[in-house]
């Protein structure tokens, strides 16, 4: 299979909206999708991203706006005349065919006649070929999960949609899926659009993600960008756990901004702050929790200088293998939560025992503070 | 507590239900006896000496055979008339919202919640009051009325538990809406669609009721039975039932085998 | 996702949506054109002839000069009048009849559902083959089972318990043909299967590991299936006991089979009045009374036991 070497934008969609009754599941929407790429639509479940997805397929019709494919606007067309195909939630493999019609199906209905040697490739890409014979009930979850890639695939879509493609695996299986889906994509240079509430899986294999909450898209971007500068509470939640701390300006002349949460000071470099941060007023501070260094409180004087620094007592330590998960109350914040490589064991750092936290500013993030405080901390537990 | 007393309790289940299933089955088993029986008289209740005379000869009493053929018949098109409109309106409930869903379900509800003899009868007003003549298709139009219900009841709940991204796949897969009928949502459905043929056909075949009301002189199979128990009842009737009971069970189980076996590949 | 029927929408600002595709209006119609002739059929052949009878029932006439609409409503109480005791013996025999199915085919279908292993699928063809044979075949077959001269009067007798059936008025004259237990009992055998298959749907149903988690929870077998097993069967039991009651209340082959005169049911005073008397109105009084009668009953039935998703 020849990788489509095409570049530009794929997907364009302008101003799409989808309303059932006084619910507005999607809010006006503008989205490109480049070439060739990997993109994510991430959020939990309700969020609006499957009726996004099914907007592109045509399986759901834009209360407004427009789908546009390599620059052809496809809003009015059928899914059945779209040059896209889907993976759908469960695979809606078709039980009364085997593993060989469910591929055929897309080339027999374009009237292909002689479709053996496309879906024998096709099998073999995806490792199926001795099960060819099989019925859809007959395989395993996660051969089930390739036949539905191979089945639209095969029909070479300009874009192959995904939904929730591995939400019926197990874990092991799922990791083992994404390394796979990985390198289908790559091999056949096809752009994927997959929607996924696993925030893991989606960091994992795509380049592009984007984060939805309530209809809306919250933020846009490669995966270590989102994790590393998120811009919405909502974002800074969802996405791996964060600590933030609400703390007031106190200047904002220099390239760091200077901050005070109870007593404690802390800096933050500007260019990190997607808030404007006014004098006086709120601002949030973000800090990832493996970001987070722990020094016994009797070990203060070790810590360098230049470092933002908070006190507090550890109030739970877990230990999970790799390392080691603390929960820390401090007058600044309560509950923060810190992960220290399991390395050199500090046998000091248990429950009750007085701790300074420090790390790097240029490792924070700065917040607007009118957000709530807790947005996307449920979300990220009940979408998987 | 002896052990043949603790044996019963811990089996009381299982022979209440074969006793359950000897009361069910025990007719049949009368049925086939007497239809090796000689009776004496015009009635054939009573066991005198075993004979073939009625097996070798099935269609010897007047009408019977021509009875049965016209049963048949008329089981056959009603069969296919129920199985249409009900798959029909089957996936309209299914598969679509629409405005009076609600009034359309009663409709469907009402035939099957209503006792027989009030639909034959009000059904036999009607075509009084048209002055239609009794026969061959008012004893149809009944039988669909009254199969219409059962049909949609079986192929709905086949439809409704069908996952409709079955068919979206089929579009996605660029079928057309016609195509995405005939090659997905038909196939899948049809064991729905078949139960509810057989169940019609049965319906059909086995109603008395109802052709009572709407036949005039027509005689189906059912009501030359009823007639002959007031008349008498020639040996023929058990052996067309013996036969039919046997077709049917030959039927069921050669299905099973070769369900079994292609389960089994 | 469900997809609610847009009724009276406000018409939408223009400029946001533009007027709905050809195709999805042409989608919209496809669920009308699957119901039109169907609807159609039922309207004309079961709606229609109900307004028939309606207005038949208040007709005076006769077959010779015809029938006019008088509004004659004293036809109902006549009707009552005349045939109550046939009324309420339907609705004794069909409700006696219903609850020997029940505890007839409660043993059989837990039988089927959880004890039969390998035999599960022999068993449903046994319960489901006496279908095939002429269910008046059948019926007739019961007047050997229970002539005079048969097993069944003979065990009876040499029991002496048909001597205490006499006396409850179950039997008569130490026989069971031609008495009410010869009816019930034809009644019950008729109607058994539509008790069996809900009640083995509901409870194959039931997921085994219930029954071990009652028991690890301190429930003896029978606390078990008291408060377990049998709760969810209901919607099974709800089912079979309508699918048994209703047609039995309105059935009158037993009766004419199995029975004398003194066990017509009102099933068999309609088929008289419709078919020999030709008295049209008293018919179609008596099939809208039993009509209603059953009706008002399925509906209280419904709402009490709490399973009103049947259909």
């Amino acid at each position: 299979m020849t990788a489509i070497a095409t570049t530009g934008t794929d997907v364009r969609l302008t101003g799409i909206s989808k309303t059932y009754g006084s619910f507005t599941a999607v809010h006006p929407l503008d989205l490109s999708v480049p070439a060739g790429s990997f993109f994510a639509l991430l959020g939990a479940s309700g969020c609006g991203k499957t009726t996004t997805l099914r907007m592109i397929a045509g399986l759901e019709d834009p209360t407004s706006g427009t789908v546009e494919l390599a620059g052809r606007d496809v809003t009015a067309l059928p899914p059945y005349k779209r040059p896209v195909n889907t993976v759908f939630q469960s695979y809606a493999l078709f039980p009364h065919l085997d593993i060989y019609e469910n591929v055929a199906f897309g080339l027999r209905r374009r009237g292909v006649k002689s479709v053996k040697k496309q879906v024998d490739d096709m099998l073999e890409l995806v490792q199926l070929g001795d099960l060819a014979r099989r019925k859809p009930q007959q395989l395993s979850g996660g051969q089930q999960q390739r036949v539905a890639v191979a089945r639209a695939l095969i029909n070479h879509p300009q874009v192959l949609l995904l939904d929730e493609p591995l939400g019926a695996l197990d874990l092991k299986l799922r990791r083992q899926m994404q390394l796979e889906l990985k390198r289908i994509q790559t091999e056949v240079g096809i752009t994927f659009i997959h929607v996924t509430h696993d925030q893991e899986e989606a960091m994992t294999m795509a380049d592009t993600v984007a984060v939805m909450n309530a209809g809306r898209v919250e933020q846009l971007g490669a995966p270590a960008e989102l994790y590393e500068t998120p811009r919405t509470t909502f974002v800074a939640n969802f996405l791996g756990t964060s600590n933030l701390i609400a703390a007031d300006v106190l200047d904002t002349s220099g390239d760091d901004i200077l901050l005070r949460a109870c007593d404690t000071k802390l800096a933050l470099p500007a260019t990190r702050c997607t808030a404007t941060a006014r004098t006086g007023e709120k601002l949030l501070v973000g800090i990832r929790p493996e970001k987070i260094t722990l020094t016994h409180a009797d070990d203060a004087a070790s810590v360098p200088d230049g470092r933002n620094r908070i006190t507090g007592r550890i109030t739970q330590a877990g230990f999970i293998g790799v390392s080691t998960q603390y929960l820390v109350d401090s007058p600044v914040a309560p509950g923060l939560s810190v992960y220290a490589q399991n390395i050199e064991r500090d046998a000091r750092l248990a429950p009750g025992a007085e701790v300074v936290l420090h790390w790097n500013p240029g490792h924070g993030f700065g917040l607007d503070a009118a957000q709530s405080i807790e947005a996307g901390t449920d979300a990220g537990e009940a979408g998987t | 507590m002896t052990s043949p007393v603790r044996w019963l309790r811990r089996n009381l289940v299982v022979i209440a239900g074969l006793g359950t299933l000897a009361y069910l089955i025990l007719p049949n088993v009368i049925v086939t006896v007497f239809s090796f029986n000689k009776p004496n008289g015009r009635f054939n209740y009573e066991w005198q000496r075993f004979s073939t005379d009625a097996w070798t000869d099935p269609c010897g009493v007047a009408d019977l055979c021509g009875s049965l053929s016209l049963s048949l018949r008329i089981a056959v098109w009603a069969t296919l008339g129920a199985t249409v409109l009900g798959t029909m309106i089957a996936f309209a409930l299914a598969r679509h919202r629409f405005r009076a869903r609600s009034s359309v379900s009663t409709l469907i509800f009402l035939p099957m919640a209503m006792p027989e003899v009030v639909m034959a009868a009000s059904l036999a007003t009607l075509f009084l009051n048209m002055g239609v003549s009794f026969g061959f298709w008012t004893i149809l139009i009944a039988h669909i009325t009254f199969c219409l219900s059962f049909v949609v009841t079986a192929v709905k709940a086949r439809v409704m538990s069908m996952d409709p991204r079955l068919e979206q796949a089929a579009q996605d897969l660029y079928a057309t809406p016609l195509q995405t009928f005939l090659r997905v949502t038909l196939p899948i459905a049809a064991p729905g669609i078949v139960a509810g043929a057989l169940l019609s056909f049965a319906l059909s075949f086995d109603d008395f009721i109802i052709t009572n009301f709407n036949a005039g002189s027509t005689v189906t199979f059912p009501m030359y039975v009823w007639g002959s128990a007031q008349r008498g009842t020639p040996v023929q009737i058990n052996v067309i039932g013996t036969a039919m009971f046997a077709v049917a069970v030959l039927c069921v189980l050669v299905a099973q085998l070769v369900g079994g076996r292609r389960k089994r590949s | 996702m469900t997809d609610p029927t847009p009724t009276g929408l406000p018409p939408a600002a223009p400029a946001l949506a533009p007027a709905p595709h050809p195709a999805a209006r042409r989608k919209k119609l496809v669920p009308y054109w699957l119901l039109l002739p169907g609807i159609l059929w039922l309207l004309v052949f079961f709606a229609a002839p109900l307004v028939y009878q309606a207005s038949t029932s208040v007709q005076t006439g006769s077959v010779e000069e015809g029938f006019q609409v008088t509004w004659h409503f004293a036809t109902y109480w006549d009707a009552l009048g005349e045939y109550y005791p046939q009324f309420l013996r339907s609705v004794g025999y069909a409700a006696t009849a219903t609850a020997l199915c029940l505890a007839l085919g409660y043993p059989l279908a837990y039988l089927i559902a959880f004890k039969a292993g390998r035999w599960r699928n022999l068993l449903m063809v046994l319960v489901i083959a006496p279908f095939f044979t002429s269910f008046l075949i059948r019926t007739l077959a019961w007047k050997t089972i229970l002539s005079d001269g048969g097993p069944v009067v003979s065990a009876l007798g040499s029991l002496h318990v048909l001597g205490l059936t006499d006396a409850l008025g179950v039997t008569e004259g130490h026989r069971v043909l031609a008495t009410p237990l010869a009816v019930v009992c034809g009644l019950t055998y008729n109607f058994l299967p539509f008790m069996i298959l809900p009640l083995y749907t509901s409870l194959e149903r039931i997921d085994g590991r219930l029954h071990e988690a009652a028991g690890d929870l301190y429930a003896r077998p029978l606390t078990t299936f008291r408060k377990v097993t049998f709760p969810l069967s209901m919607p099974g039991v709800v089912a079979g006991t309508l699918l048994t009651f209703i047609p039995a209340a309105g059935d009158y082959i037993n009766a004419e089979l199995l029975g004398s005169t003194d066990q017509k049911m009102i099933g068999n005073v309609i088929q008289s009045q419709f078919l020999r008397v030709l008295d049209y109105p008293t018919a179609a009084a008596l099939s809208f009374i039993l009509m209603a009668a059953i009706l008002a009953m399925v509906t209280l039935y419904i709402r009490k036991s709490g399973t009103e998703e049947l259909v």
